[in-house]
């Protein structure tokens, strides 16, 4: 992996390590202040693991009080602040830096009301994305936003990345799916944004704050809207022998009108290592595998199959099944959802990526991906959620062989930059975080990137809050990292990833 | 005089002192010069919405009208792009032509202000951010801005987002610029996710004058997993014969009685899924021990559009205050409303329309004070031409005003664009 340029260390604050531990231990229950070497390393990274950096300190504050002491003392003292909620991120938003505060927001795992009849969940920031569905499936309601990691990734890490997941397209990401928040900003001010109303008056603080990767304010509260499960949910997998015509196709069930609940595209490469890996029973003989989930009432869902199949047919699917039972339906999402850690398996290492582009330019992607994997000697594989055009090419490689990881990082730069050649961005769902900070002016200018600079400068003024993350350091756009796993190394290599 | 100065004194500007840029770079010269010279300026499209917010005295003003047109449309990849000052009529008949909609159902303010249709333009309808009736479903106009390209106070061109539903590349400003009444940025482009259109539609009305079952129908018709895509409540009080009179020539349907109070309901798909859904949403509401009526596609249709016209206050002279409250606190808000003010409930059971006759601002102080106590916020949509401004148009907490001024300080640093059109310093 590339050396990764991050803010100059401040030294005055290094040098007042034990002055900032006893007035952190002051602050809040010293149990929660932790600065031992054996106790912080847990903390040295996120889910980008070859990325590492000692914090300072560890604070867990238990209250928001206690957070926006925290941030009042760090501010009055010129000390810089990593957030961090479950640490699954992907694009070392989480990462720490050795002169700065990480503050964990671990202990803030309460689910505080459930209300039905508003149809939200008042919640603190560390419970899990799943944690919520769980709390409300009895009563058949679900939160919609699922993002792989929603087993382990936390509700405030969501909206601090605006996650998303395989269902975006129809349900939305979490910006559409939370009604209010409470956050602290740096100076230790506590807001309050929206509530248990739809929208809110005034400037959209929530479109803001969703998505900003920890920048703007520590997310200490969160209302999330939630909806009641479908009645019927149905899927159809497909096989095609050419990557044109699953790629026409799936273009072909948009504009007739049809908004699936979810669309997966698999390359040959990955319909291989994950049939391998999970016996999902994929057609091997395909180039290219749709999966279309439906979902609405029994007539709805089979009246639109019957229109997903019309269009198959046309465009020469080699193979065409319908789910006929949920645990069929559930079949059909096994292979897909193992497609990280099938990658794993065929290679020493794997960097995954994460461009979106318009739909109907899946199969010119592909085709240039291919190019690119002869190009570097480099094989690859594809997955794709078709519905909303968010593209994760897997390039494997052995990371042991320096040329060959040189190359893989200037491939997958590469492939990012195809991505905003064909109308698309260079993050769809993991966020810029650290990786992906230079390749920010593939897709802004100056002016653009200057103006998110002035609002990040106005609301924290000695950019004492994350720094290092999302906006270029080095002014140029140097070809920096991607996801990396080594040997299964990654953070919770457990966690399905799609 | 310096080239950018001559290139400015091109660009056309009336007697009015109203410039008419042609395009964004000539919108980013004349901002530039606005900067320069410090001179607070009022952004204008075509006016159809100019009465809500504060009156903005400014001697300037900047018509983005010239920036019209459709810049590319693909309705496979579900977007369209248009040039700011777009009529709203052209997009929607541009989208119908492929069975296509703006999910979010913009409401025509036209009929409040002068009795007829006057949708305006998207980036005018943008920056107010009301959504149609769709809304509890699908969400606000701001979950349907996908990118935007436009010009901050200091003249600089300046984008985000892009073309993609799944997009997190830096902040999201395309929310933040939504309903931000123009404070921010002068929008030149604006990139919208549209949808299809459901085949067909049809309405159940619900006759009920009980408070209590129409606030549990509300929770019931958003549990439902039948996608109820309207839910409305028309009541009868308060009895008043102009009042009445005109909810009867408004509502004016065969299969509706409209003189009582009602709710309706909408349903949307094609037919075999409609008659589904009518069966499912029959045994969950416990239909069969209520008065009701079905509204068939031909006449639900219009009554969903009369609903978005906002046509029950049609060229109202009284103020028009919008409230969105949690739903489980509608009980009460109905009863305190009760026979003082003539309202109805749209989003199912979240959004009040209230108008308000008193021309002094006290009933509203009192209105404003209840639904806060509610749990909500208000905004007055539109004030009697008298209004004595004594209570604000649109309500925030300190915290959040310190916020947004920063913010705007940080796209609009002199305050050349609307100011004081939200709230005073901004």
């Amino acid at each position: 992996m590339s050396e990764l340029v991050l803010p100059k260390i401040d030294k005055t604050t290094t040098d007042k390590k034990e002055y900032i531990f006893k007035n952190l231990a002051k602050i809040i229950n010293p149990e929660n202040v932790l600065s031992h070497a054996d106790e912080i390393k847990p903390y040295e990274t996120d889910a980008l693991a070859a990325y590492k950096q000692t914090p300072l300190v560890v604070v867990m504050p238990e209250n928001t009080q206690e957070v926006s002491n925290i941030l009042k003392f760090c501010h009055k003292e010129n000390i810089k602040v990593v957030p961090r909620g479950a640490g699954t991120g992907l694009s070392g938003g989480a990462l720490p830096l050795q002169d700065a505060v990480l503050l964990s927001l671990g202990k803030f795992n309460k689910i505080l009301e459930i209300d039905f009849e508003n149809k939200c969940v008042v919640t603190q920031p560390g419970v899990t994305n799943l944690g919520l569905t769980y709390a409300v499936q009895h009563k058949g309601f679900y939160y919609a936003p699922d993002p792989s990691s929603q087993l382990a990734c936390s509700i405030g890490g969501n909206v601090a990345e605006n996650s998303g997941g395989v269902h975006s397209l129809k349900y939305g990401t979490t910006t559409n799916n939370i009604l209010g928040v409470e956050m602290v900003m740096m100076d230790g001010t506590i807001c309050r944004i929206g509530g248990k109303t739809l929208d809110q008056e005034g400037y959209d603080l929530m479109g803001l704050i969703c998505g900003s990767e920890g920048l703007l304010g520590v997310i200490t509260e969160v209302t999330a809207k939630i909806l009641k499960k479908p009645q019927v949910v149905k899927a159809a997998l497909i096989g095609f022998p050419t990557i044109e015509e699953g790629g026409n196709a799936a273009t072909e069930i948009i504009s007739n009108g049809i908004v699936p609940a979810g669309m997966e595209i698999m390359d040959k490469a990955l319909i291989e290592a994950t049939d391998n890996f999970s016996k999902a029973g994929y057609p091997r003989d395909a180039e290219l595998l749709l999966i279309v989930e439906l979902d609405g009432t029994e007539s709805e869902v089979d009246g639109l199959l019957k229109e997903v199949s019309i269009i198959c047919k046309k465009n020469n699917c080699s193979s065409l099944k319908l789910s006929k039972n949920e645990k069929e339906r559930l079949s059909f999402w096994a292979g897909r959802k193992a497609a990280f850690p099938a990658c794993g398996a065929m290679a020493p290492d794997y960097y995954c990526m994460d461009g979106s582009i318009p739909r109907g330019k899946l199969a010119e992607a592909l085709l240039e991906i291919k190019k690119l994997s002869q190009k570097y000697n480099l094989p690859v594989a594809n997955c794709f959620h078709a519905g909303d055009g968010n593209l994760h090419p897997l390039i494997m490689y052995d990371g042991g062989d320096k040329e060959q990881l040189r190359k893989t990082e200037e491939f997958g730069s590469e492939i990012l930059k195809t991505c905003v050649r064909l109308g698309g961005v260079i993050t769809g769902e993991h966020g810029v975080g650290v990786e992906k900070r230079e390749l920010m002016c593939e897709m802004f200018n100056d002016n653009d990137i200057q103006q998110q600079l002035d609002i990040k400068a106005s609301l924290d003024e000695k950019n004492l809050l994350n720094p290092g993350k999302v906006y270029p350091i080095l002014r140029k756009c140097a070809e920096e990292g991607r996801v990396h796993v080594h040997r299964g190394e990654e953070k919770f290599p457990d966690l399905p990833r799609f | 005089m310096s080239t950018e100065v001559k290139k400015n004194s091109q660009i056309f500007q009336d007697s009015n002192k109203t410039y008419y840029p042609k395009n964004e770079i000539e919108v980013s010269s004349v901002v530039k010069e606005l900067y320069k010279k410090n001179l607070p300026t009022e952004l204008i499209g075509t006016g159809s919405k100019s009465f809500i917010g504060n009156k903005i005295q400014s001697a300037n003003k900047l018509s983005l009208s010239k920036l019209s047109g459709i810049v590319e449309y693909l309705p496979e990849e579900l977007y369209i792009k248009v040039k700011a000052n777009t009529p709203l009529e052209i997009i929607e008949k541009e989208l119908e032509k492929n069975n296509q909609e703006l999910a979010f159902e913009p409401i025509d303010f036209g009929f409040i202000e002068d009795g007829k249709s006057n949708k305006g333009t998207i980036g005018g309808y943008l920056s107010c951010n009301f959504a149609g009736s769709r809304r509890f479903k699908v969400g606000s106009a701001r979950d349907h801005i996908l990118g935007f390209r436009g010009v901050n106070g200091k003249g600089d061109i300046i984008k985000s987002g892009g073309t993609v539903v799944k997009n997190v590349t830096g902040y999201d400003l395309s929310k933040l610029v939504t309903g931000s009444f123009g404070t921010l940025v002068a929008l030149t482009e604006i990139v919208l996710k549209v949808l299809p259109k459901k085949k067909l539609s049809n309405t159940i009305i619900i006759y009920t004058v009980d408070k209590k079952l129409i606030k549990e129908l509300f929770e019931k018709i958003s549990s439902s997993c039948c996608e109820i895509s309207g839910a409305v409540y028309i009541p009868e009080e308060p009895q008043d014969e102009n009042y009445n009179h005109n909810k009867e020539m408004v509502f004016k349907f065969n299969d509706l009685e409209s003189k009582g109070s009602f709710l309706a309901l909408r349903i949307e798909g094609d037919k075999t899924s409609i008659n589904e859904k009518i069966k499912t949403i029959t045994e969950e509401l416990e239909l069969k021990k209520l008065n009701i009526s079905i509204l068939d596609v031909h006449q639900s249709v219009p009554f969903w559009k009369k609903i978005n016209n906002l046509e029950l206050f049609a060229e109202t002279k009284n103020n028009l205050l919008r409230a969105v409250i949690p739903p489980s606190n509608g009980n009460e808000l109905m009863q305190k409303l009760g026979s003082k003010y003539k309202y109805y409930i749209d989003w199912c059971g979240s959004l009040y329309w209230i108008e308000v006759q008193s021309k002094k601002s006290m009933k509203i102080i009192e209105v404003k004070k209840l639904i806060k106590e509610l749990g909500g916020y208000l905004t007055i949509v539109k004030t009697s031409e008298d209004y004595d401004y004594e209570e604000t148009i649109f309500t925030v907490d300190e915290t959040r005003l310190l916020i947004s001024k920063k913010i705007k300080k940080s796209f609009d640093p002199k305050r050349i664009f609307n100011p004081g059109k939200m709230y005073r310093g901004i």
